[in-house]
């Protein structure tokens, strides 16, 4: 006689027992230097900005156009998922990561055109981000307001 | 005729002949083991086509003009044509294979769709329903991705159970008869879905192994077989943690699979050097290793009585947003090398 399956607990155990993890020994001290290089770049970009005379809020404002550029374009080139491969989360909690979440969708979808393709699945990865951050600030905005009356 | 054994055994009596068989591949392919057993492989992902979609109907067109011209079979001959591919709408197999102008039916079994194909092209010729039959399948690993995940340049991590969809196709020809020696369908069986709960979309082997395992178990028992009775048993897409699986799985009821057992999955690539992870998968891994690898293999006479259980997740990218298991199916064809007439 056919035996049963066994139970989904008994079940999800075994795959456990199967299933390979992540090696974090090496992803997290990767995404650590990834993370960190990206960092100590846009650290870097500030300090050749102030040296060039810019003010220190229009310092800051340029390394993120700055890395928000340098990304899209190594999205373009094709790169960029090849350097997220080894940085894991070094590479997609910074600002890079979230002009790669924009640019890459646009990329994808363009086959389909500037208005169904690419304009309207442009914010599929990096919405939530967009519209969580917004309510967010909305809260904090508030607060702000509460406090300082 | 067909004849039922047990619940959804079917035994060929006029056993159909597999005249005919292609396999496409693109450039990780190429790469991987059986690369220079493909019949047609691009460097060019995209085929000369403009997205990824059109590529994948177009190596589905080239999988079966590659077949036709091999067995050499007219466009006229082709009584019907089963076929079917992971895209919404089954895209790959309805575009790719418009222009033949047969009687098309298509099907999704998700990765399995080799075996339901070979499987309905099969009952289709013993039954008389058809002279010759084409059994077509693809996937593509570019239009998989945007389909089930994310952009390609999207810098996603992909976990060490996942699977690498395969960007190949692979159609076979079975008619009613066909010079010695050949490979024949003697058997097939039609698989039940199982869900055993699985909901990480990333480790569709888990998904997947209760059903092969079931079908496995099933076959056995119905036609009164058992593995030793195989040179090789093939299963589709299990990958490494699937495979794993089976095995456990199977040897709860002491059926020992582990001394012919291989899985399409993990011959397709190199995981180690093609960073594949858990291994192949996708309707065009189970296609192509059956075409460029069983198939010739069976011929050569290395294999007599092979099994091959392709097995397919029914994983619905919406029913795992809204929270749902992903249910798995395996369908399953016994193949025979037969040297001369009575073999």
């Amino acid at each position: 006689m056919e035996k049963q399956m066994p139970r989904p607990e008994e079940y999800q155990k075994m795959v456990e027992k199967a299933s390979p993890g992540s090696k974090s020994y090496k992803t997290i001290p990767l995404a650590f230097l990834t993370g960190g290089a990206i960092c100590t770049a846009g650290e870097g970009l500030r300090q050749l900005y102030l040296m060039a005379g810019l003010s220190v809020d229009w310092a800051s404002a340029m390394v993120s156009v700055t890395l928000i550029a340098a990304s899209a374009l190594l999205t373009g080139l094709g790169v960029y998922d090849n350097i997220a491969k080894v940085g894991g989360a070094g590479t997609l909690v910074p600002i890079t990561g979230f002009a790669n979440a924009v640019v890459s969708p646009a990329l994808e979808f363009k086959v389909e055109g500037m208005i169904l393709g690419t304009g309207s699945k442009l914010f599929i990865i990096a919405g939530p981000v967009i519209a969580y951050g917004l309510a967010a600030s909305w809260v904090y905005g508030f607060i702000f307001w509460l406090l300082n009356r | 005729m067909a004849k039922l054994c047990g619940r959804s055994t079917y035994l060929l009596e006029r056993p159909p002949v597999i005249r005919a068989f292609a396999a496409v591949g693109g450039q990780k392919e190429k790469e991987g083991p059986l690369g220079d057993r493909f019949d047609f492989l691009s460097e060019d992902n995209l085929f000369n086509a403009d997205s990824w979609e059109k590529a994948e109907s177009k190596m589905q067109r080239l999988a079966l003009k590659t077949a036709m011209n091999k067995g050499g079979v007219k466009k006229g001959d082709l009584n019907v044509l089963f076929a079917g591919d992971l895209l919404n709408q089954c895209t790959g197999s309805s575009y790719g294979l418009r222009e033949f102008m047969a009687p098309f039916l298509g099907l999704y079994g998700a990765c399995s769709t080799m075996c339901e194909s070979l499987l309905m092209a099969s009952v289709f010729v013993d039954s008389g329903l058809a002279h010759l039959a084409g059994a077509v399948t693809s996937s593509h690993f570019c239009s998989a991705e945007r389909q089930y995940r994310y952009p390609l340049e999207y810098g996603s991590i992909r976990p060490p159970t996942s699977q690498w969809t395969a960007t190949a196709a692979g159609a076979v020809l079975v008619a009613e008869e066909g010079p010695y020696p050949r490979v024949e369908i003697r058997r097939a069986c039609a698989g039940i879905i199982e869900d055993p709960g699985i909901k990480d979309a990333n480790n569709m082997g888990a998904a997947m192994a209760p059903a092969a395992a079931c079908v496995l178990r099933r076959y056995f028992q119905e036609s009164a077989t058992a593995p030793k009775d195989y040179d090789r048993i093939f299963t589709g897409d299990l990958g490494e943690v699937g495979s794993k699986l089976l095995l456990e799985l199977l040897a709860r009821d002491h059926i020992d699979l582990s001394a012919v057992h291989d899985d399409c999955g993990l011959l397709l690539y190199d995981r180690e050097r093609q960073d594949v992870h858990a291994g192949g998968s996708g309707c065009g891994c189970s296609a192509s290793v059956l075409c460029c690898h069983i198939l010739p293999e069976m011929l050569a006479g290395r294999y007599k009585d092979v099994i091959l259980a392709a097995t397919g997740a029914l994983l619905s990218p919406t029913m795992v947003q809204q929270g749902d298991t992903i249910p798995g199916i395996s369908h399953l064809i016994h193949l025979h090398f037969a040297e001369k007439e009575g073999d």
